[in-house]
């Protein structure tokens, strides 16, 4: 099992250097010459001679290759640059507001779990009876609403209306709610039909027949068999939805003034505050990977023929 | 937004096997009898009238400012009121859905002629070409998809052109990927290699014999997309960051009336249920589109969400013949989640 970790781990460090490139490079050639949006947001007046000096500082003037390797030697050492706006290091701010989008992400992700695994489990062992239509309802209206305008009619009906519940910002578990569940709505449908549509395939395996044969309880053919068998699809899908969360998160940040680090990309993407947003964009794809990367640790542990495979080859 | 989360796994499993197009007429009957299909065919039918009439339905153009009318309660010459600058919401709304359901076109089809061809070159090509293509397509699939376009129009800066190309950037990968897999197996059909042997050169081969089964595959999987992408248009677009503001679209309509969801929450409800039943709209269509084109991989989803890019992996809604077919299934080997498993190997 360690080297199988090992072996995934070290298969991560290629891609994570071609997406670097591929960041670097789109960066590079983004629209705007960054030197001019470093002069425009530090309210330097764009004479020629400020442009040379802000050009070599911001090492504008090496060799595209150069001006890699050094960003990405100081990337690997947490240096991401100063902010154009603030003129702060640029990792000090983003983990700054970190803490708050994985909160409200961990958050949206267990109730995913708590609402989607017993919902899917019901729905599939009720098969076309209204808890199966209600769950498949759901499945279909949460692929289809936008988080915004959800995110906005909660608020208008538990904040303004009833009055239950805090409308923005952040602080104690109140405020947690209503942008947990407009974030988490979306994979909760999705996981719900997930998980139904592979019990139900598991339902007529001949494992099953076979622990009904030895007279096992229902409860135990179910959970231990069944159920066991069909979260491996599941899994995988786990680590798309962090992926849908973190995406998510930015929209629903915007929605309820949650001081996350995806609000916080959104104002560096109207300041064309560069460095911010690099660093944004490379820590969540980190933490992307490696939530998938957790994945299929946990899924090589949940299913033998891969580990198996693996250590094989 | 997370459409492409479940395809992901799909184009890099065994490759799909490529349904024979029934006949147009067939194919319109079967979409015909599910309630869910004509349904949501009528309302697209109402929603594209909308678009393709904007003017005849708009009482006033909807960039006309008229800060003397606003928050208009409805009225017969206003039938659904004014917004915060006096323009008329009805107006908007109509206007909307040509801005949304063009971009959505646009990235679609960008995507798929994109997809296609990388998809042929590589599944034809083999070898170093394949490699350093699907090397391309893995970077494309790390990043969280949102946040990638997030990124792009951070570099690009706003507008409807730039929206389109950074969703087209962050989802083409998938189609390649799809496309190659099905390249691939059409290699090995008989009238491939039948076509071949007769002699025919590569670029016809391909143009001729492998490209049209591919595309259509290719644009039910668009099909099924169509929702998933207008929800990416106007999520950009309501931070601010897509079609710039006095254009009239949907998420635009709904970034501007948050301001006044104490005072006027209904400007907020229009925009948003358009978004809503477009998308919905489409999802229903797109499922049952490819349900009717690919009967086996109905019958499969309902056992395992496997179809192209099958919103999410949810299958038909009519539980009814879905019931049917499970039960004539087999009951086969015990397989544990063994599609999933090839699916995270391949990409490893």
């Amino acid at each position: 099992m360690p080297a199988y970790i090992l072996k995934r781990l070290a298969a991560l460090i290629p891609l994570l250097l071609l997406v670097s490139v591929v960041v670097f490079l789109l960066l590079r050639d983004a629209q705007g010459d960054p030197a001019m949006a470093y002069l425009r947001l530090s309210r330097i007046p764009p004479t020629d001679e400020a442009l040379a000096t802000a050009r070599r500082m911001l090492e504008l003037d090496l060799p595209l290759w150069q001006q890699y390797a050094r960003w990405l030697a100081r990337a690997v050492t947490g240096d991401f640059g100063n902010s154009y706006v603030t003129g702060r290091p640029v990792l000090g701010d983003v983990l700054h507001y970190l803490p708050a989008t994985l909160q409200l992400a961990g958050a949206a992700l267990l109730l995913t779990l708590a609402v989607s695994v017993p919902l899917g489990v019901g729905a599939a062992l009720h098969r076309d009876r209204p808890l199966d239509n209600a769950a498949r309802a759901l499945s279909y209206t949460s692929v289809s609403l936008p988080n915004f305008w959800l995110g906005f009619l909660l608020v208008w009906l538990f904040a303004v209306r009833l009055g239950w519940l805090p409308a923005l910002g952040r602080g104690g578990f109140e405020h947690l709610v209503l942008p947990a569940v407009t974030l988490s709505l979306m994979s909760m449908g999705i996981n719900t039909r997930l998980i139904r549509t592979s019990l139900l395939e598991n339902m007529h395996a001949r494992h099953i027949m076979y622990a009904r044969a030895r007279g096992i309880s229902e409860r135990g053919v179910v959970w231990r068999h069944m159920f066991k068998n069909s979260l491996i699809p599941v899994l995988t899908s786990l680590g798309m939805h962090v992926g849908e969360l973190l995406g998510g998160a930015v929209i629903v940040e915007t929605v309820f003034a949650w001081p996350g680090v995806g609000r916080y990309a959104v104002s560096a993407v109207y300041n064309r505050d560069y460095p911010i947003l690099q660093c944004f964009m490379l820590l969540m794809t980190a933490i992307f990977v490696l939530c998938n990367l957790a994945v299929d640790i946990l899924y090589a542990w949940a299913d033998p023929r891969i580990r198996l495979g693996e250590d094989r080859a | 937004m997370s459409t492409e989360t479940l395809a992901a796994d799909t184009p890099s499993m065994a490759p799909p096997a490529v349904f024979d197009t029934p006949p147009g007429s067939a194919l319109l009957r079967q979409l015909l009898s599910r309630p869910t299909a004509l349904a949501a065919l009528a309302l697209l039918c109402i929603i594209l009238t909308m678009a393709v009439f904007a003017p005849a339905f708009s009482p006033r153009p909807p960039d006309d400012v008229d800060i003397t009318r606003k928050f208009e309660a409805p009225s017969l010459e206003e039938p659904l009121g004014t917004d915060h600058l006096g323009r008329s919401v009805l107006a908007r709304l109509c206007h909307g859905t040509r801005v949304s359901l063009f971009a959505v076109a646009a990235i679609l089809t960008c995507i798929v002629a994109v997809g296609l061809t990388a998809g042929c070159v590589a599944g034809y090509a083999g070898g170093r070409v394949d490699g350093l293509l699907m090397r391309a397509c893995d970077v494309f699939m790390t990043f969280p998809t949102f946040i990638l376009a997030l990124f792009l129009v951070g570099l690009l800066g706003s507008g409807l052109t730039n929206v389109v190309i950074a969703v087209a950037c962050t989802h083409w990968a998938w189609y390649a990927r799809f496309a190659r897999g099905l390249v691939l197996g059409l290699k090995q059909r008989e009238y491939v290699l039948a076509a071949r042997a007769a002699g025919t050169r590569p670029a016809r081969l391909v143009l001729r014999h492998i490209l049209p089964p591919v595309l259509a595959q290719m644009l039910v999987m668009a099909g099924l997309d169509v929702g998933h992408m207008l929800l990416h248009v106007s999520g950009l677009s309501f931070l601010g960051l897509g079609v710039r503001p006095p254009t009239p679209e949907w998420g635009v309509m709904i970034g501007d009336a948050r301001e006044y969801i104490g005072t006027h929450p209904e400007l907020l409800l229009y925009p948003g249920l358009m978004i809503f039943v477009t998308v919905m709209a489409f999802n229903l269509l797109g499922d049952a589109l490819r349900d009717a084109l690919d009967p086996a991989a109905a019958r499969e989803t309902d056992c395992a969400p496997h179809g192209p890019a099958g919103p999410d992996g949810l299958d038909g809604m009519d539980g009814m013949d879905g019931m049917e077919e499970h039960e004539d299934a087999e009951p086969g080997a015990p397989d544990f989640g063994g599609i999933g498993a090839g699916a995270r190997e391949e990409a490893a």
